[in-house]
């Protein structure tokens, strides 16, 4: 009976209910919930309030939801500005768990979690497990990293929730990754969609053809990824991919996920308030329109966020989903508007260089973009690793394919763009986020 | 003599320290090389490789993460005086082969040069090179 629930003809399994709230509902709780956390905010955080005091905002202004884009902006400069625990809005003593972000640039940045917003996320991760078809009856590995990262214990907590078995796999020791896939039964995974394609690869070196495995879904976050990178998985491993949406700042994981008709990823919206806004002006943009993604936290108590400035460029899908759910979707990020980089003035994104690698059929997924200043000159350098069977013994061929990967970069970016064929295995395969761009450039 | 064999071709950048790395891997493998050629473009280059034990190499090369591959190639006997090459060529030319790259072994046989030959399809250079 479990495999009927949240099915498109089936009954709404209880815990998803939010999912498939009337409009007018969603809105009122979105209402409700947005003045009691912006109350909550402005008396107990001293920067929400210097910003919102600047804006001349009281909290008894905040009625609707429709008021929200009278506060003021968090930016992720905030969250450092004020490590380590400037932002948190109860005393610590109600903190049940701290995260905190890699921190490539200085200091890290730090969440903390109360009892009730560990319960809140694990229930918006469950939410996003069961509109991936998961029920209490599967077999969960958890391979994204255990530890101040969000995205294993978080990944764990909600799994756990669903009643799932969960594998605390964490990430690394590729091999026995897939011992465990294998023996243990695990029906689904979730890691970085770059690991996951580093495992095909690892099983393919040891003669083990996945699409053998019981694994069916594959819940992949934490990094930007194509659809090229869902056809591959999906044809190599035999399982359906799915997107799932987070960000320390705002929870974790969870945030919103895909259903299975794969069409935009479904914001968690009574929890997590989408807006989209023009990313040099912060105007807000009406639904349909590109922007960056603003994000609001509606039911977090330890670490309220007031639109929060994500960086990751997309649109909301205000159309209703054909899974009947009423939240609503935005489309897939496939950029950042931080992570594009500009080249003799015009602005490219990697999701760019890699749509135009996945259409060269002898093109891998493991490539990366290395940004060098030669004379005073820019210059992108692109390396990519093939498939084995296209490592020719032909110089005259290898050097028509990478004159043909080369024109359909241009024909995308409309620059020239160097390409370098390197050995396989040469691109570090990365276990997190995998890093796409190599930035060598001293300005 | 006219004879197919199996060379191991592998793709190489080039970088300092990766050919190196290529026959050390055969030299620990117990490979013995009979003769070695690079052929080189600006970033890579591919090594071409005649072992004694070629399905040896190919082995010890995937294991150690080394992209290779197994090509036949033709070893032809050539006779040590003038216009033997030419000779060569000619019956290539007339039976409509197409020679994509020629190097010679550090060997040879009968006290006579053996040089090896790439062409498009092997098994068809053997017959007419016979």
């Amino acid at each position: 009976m479990d495999c009927n629930w949240n099915d498109k003809y089936g009954a709404i399994n209880p815990d998803s209910a939010l999912d498939f709230l009337p409009r007018e509902q969603l809105r009122a709780l979105q209402s409700q919930r947005l003045s009691a956390m912006v109350a909550l905010a402005y008396e107990n955080v001293p920067l929400h309030r210097k910003r919102m005091d600047e804006l001349g905002v009281k909290p008894s202004d905040i009625r609707s939801i429709d008021d929200i884009s009278k506060l003021p902006f968090t930016q992720k400069t905030d969250l450092r500005d004020t490590y380590p625990y400037g932002l948190f809005a109860v005393p610590l003593s109600e903190i049940v768990r701290l995260h905190a972000s890699s921190g490539t640039t200085g200091k890290p940045i730090v969440v903390g979690y109360t009892r009730e917003d560990m319960d809140v996320w694990a229930g918006a991760l469950k939410r996003c497990l069961l509109m991936f078809g998961l029920t209490r009856a599967d077999i969960v590995q958890v391979s994204f990293g255990y530890g101040l990262f969000t995205g294993g214990l978080g990944l764990h907590g909600g799994a756990e929730a669903l009643g799932c078995t969960v594998i605390p796999a964490s990430g690394g020791n590729s091999e026995r990754q897939l011992m465990m896939l294998k023996d243990f039964c695990a029906t689904a995974m979730a890691c970085t969609p770059s690991y996951f394609i580093h495992l095909i690869d690892t099983a393919q070196k040891l003669g083990l053809d996945m699409r053998s495995f019981p694994i069916k879904v594959g819940v992949f976050g934490a990094e930007p990824w194509s659809d090229q990178m869902r056809k591959y998985i999906e044809q190599n491993a035999g399982i359906e991919a799915f997107d799932i949406y987070g960000l320390s700042e705002i929870a974790g994981p969870g945030v919103g996920g895909e259903c299975r008709e794969h069409d935009g990823i479904h914001i968690l919206e009574d929890n997590f308030y989408p807006e989209i806004v023009d990313p040099k002006t912060g105007e807000p943009l009406p639904d349909g329109e590109e922007g960056e993604l603003v994000l609001t936290t509606l039911g977090k108590r330890a670490m309220p966020i007031l639109r929060y400035r994500t960086h990751d460029i997309t649109s909301i899908i205000a159309e209703p989903c054909a899974c009947g759910r009423t939240v609503r979707r935005i489309r897939r990020i496939g950029r950042r508007s931080d992570d594009m980089f500009i080249i003799r003035g015009v602005n490219v994104f990697p999701s760019q260089i890699e749509a135009a690698l996945m259409r060269v059929a002898e093109c891998s997924p493991h490539y990366r973009i290395l940004l060098e200043r030669k004379r005073d000159l820019d210059s992108v350098t692109v390396e990519v690793e093939l498939n084995p069977d296209a490592y020719t013994d032909n110089i005259a061929s290898l050097e028509a394919l990478r004159k043909r990967i080369q024109a359909s970069i241009m024909n995308i970016v409309n620059i020239k763009i160097d390409v370098r064929l390197v050995e396989a295995g040469k691109i570090e395969r990365s276990e997190g986020k995998a890093k796409r761009v190599v930035d060598l450039r001293k300005i | 003599m006219t004879e197919i064999l199996k060379q191991v071709s592998v793709f190489l950048e080039n970088t300092p320290g990766h050919l190196r790395k290529v026959c050390s891997v055969l030299a620990d493998a117990g490979v013995n090389l009979q003769t070695l050629t690079l052929a080189e473009s600006r970033d890579y280059g591919i090594v071409r490789i005649i072992a004694d034990t070629p399905e040896g190499a190919i082995e010890a090369l995937s294991k150690a993460g080394i992209a290779a591959k197994l090509i036949d190639v033709v070893a032809v006997e050539v006779a040590d005086r003038p216009g033997a090459l030419l000779g060569i060529l000619d019956k290539a030319a007339q039976g409509g082969l197409n020679l994509d790259y020629m190097y010679a072994m550090t060997r040879g046989i009968n006290g006579n040069p053996l040089m090896i030959m790439r062409f498009g399809d092997a098994q068809k250079a053997a017959e007419i090179l016979k």
